[in-house]
């Protein structure tokens, strides 16, 4: 029977790791009629997908700028503050996102709400100055400046595809960058580095949030700012920061589950911060004028 | 640079995309109607080149990529990724076992 009971005891084994994926907890009682935080779990509990647990999804506008309404709860960030943003398109945005989910929420399909999230608690407590000087630091190891030099075919490729990028942006800016083989990088001059500070200090916080969140995301200053500045798309800043990848999978061919989930990925996530850098630093209006016929 | 392509077919792709996402009633989202809204204002102009007009569309392009991508990422999410961890009783058939069944319980 010794047989019997190892088989016991590895069923338990298995039934206690397997638990969590397959069985999924109920929510915490606190999620009753007061308002509703994201993070209602204990800290040490496994993630369990929460299921949607509104109906529908609609936009208000309090003092602070739009809010969000889960039924009749109103949206909070992580941190328990009062989910505003200041402009409406953006709130419509963020509503969609929530009521686009489906059975279960999923949290890292939701962009622009993290986003939003972030810029609202920033739970990294970093002011203005900082997010500025860490953006601008990634221009010292932006991916458009360092160039291999074999093999050569993609060598080419870069010098045809990220030149141009480069040229635009010196333009652009008045400044020089350059790009380098070397494995230190590119000799950025000061003025350069002055010249993006204070471009990007006329941006406000919401919006240097995002930008800081699409330079990281595509590994690029340059490229980051020539997408703020609409001179190319989205899909085609994520192929410029891919290009190396790219070249490979021409070369050796693509991996469904690998390259396409990454390139989704990154497409989402820069299209969200683009807009969402677009949607705080813009204030519309329509002018009428009159016909004159 | 704008997005390039007409902004027609981009308004198209948009509310594609916004019907999938939305469900059932999607002409009542607000999203649609914002950005039905959006498209017919800034239409109408007399100016040959309306930077307004390309910001909008250059947003619009934003948005379909966003919605698209997500779309598709969690499309392969669930293909590839999603299927979580299997069973004992699947295990065990992995090698041609069945798990006894107790007939008191587990004991």
């Amino acid at each position: 029977m010794s047989s019997v009971a190892m088989w016991r005891g590895c069923r338990r084994l298995w039934w206690a790791h397997s638990l969590p994926a397959r069985l999924p907890r109920p929510p915490p009682a606190r999620s009753g009629s007061g308002p509703v935080g994201l993070c209602g779990r204990r800290a040490y509990a496994p993630p369990t997908e929460r299921k949607r647990f509104y109906q529908n999804v609609s936009i208000s506008q309090g003092e602070g700028g739009f809010e969000i309404n889960l039924d009749h709860r109103k949206l909070k960030t992580p941190q328990a503050k009062l989910f505003t943003v200041p402009s409406e398109a953006l709130a419509i945005a963020v509503a969609t996102e929530w009521d686009s989910q489906k059975d279960t929420i999923k949290f890292y399909t939701m962009h622009l709400t993290t986003l939003c999230n972030t810029a609202l608690d920033n739970p990294t407590q970093r002011n203005k100055t900082q997010l500025i000087r860490a953006a601008v630091k990634f221009l010292e190891t932006d991916t458009v400046c360092y160039r291999v030099e074999e093999p050569p075919a993609l060598a080419e490729l870069q010098k045809n595809e990220w030149d141009p990028v480069i040229a635009w942006a010196e333009q652009r800016y008045n400044v020089t960058i350059g790009s380098s083989t070397s494995i230190l990088g590119p000799n950025i001059p000061a003025s350069t580095k002055e010249t993006f500070v204070s471009h990007l200090a006329s941006y406000n916080m919401w919006a240097l949030q995002g930008i800081e969140f699409v330079i990281t995301q595509l590994k690029s200053l340059i490229l980051s700012m020539s997408l703020i500045d609409r001179h190319i798309t989205v899909e085609k800043a994520v192929l410029l920061s891919r290009l190396e990848e790219e070249y490979q999978i021409r070369r050796w061919g693509n991996v469904e589950w690998a390259h396409d989930y990454d390139l989704c990925e990154l497409r989402a996530r820069t299209a969200a911060g683009t807009l969402f850098v677009h949607l705080c630093s813009e204030s519309s209006s329509v002018k009428h004028k009159l016909l004159q016929d | 640079m704008a997005a390039p392509g007409a902004p027609l077919r981009t308004l198209r792709a948009l509310l594609r995309e916004l019907r999938h996402a939305a469900g059932r009633s999607y002409r009542d989202s607000p999203a649609y109607r914002h950005v039905l809204a959006a498209f017919r204002a800034h239409r109408v102009t007399s100016e040959k080149l309306c930077r307004a007009q390309q910001e909008l569309h250059f947003q619009a392009a934003t948005y379909l990529c966003l919605l698209r991508s997500v779309r598709e990422h969690e499309a392969l999410h669930r293909e590839y990724h999603g299927r979580g961890e299997r069973s004992p009783q699947e295990v065990a058939g992995l090698v041609g076992f069945r798990l006894p069944q107790q007939p008191g319980g587990k004991g």
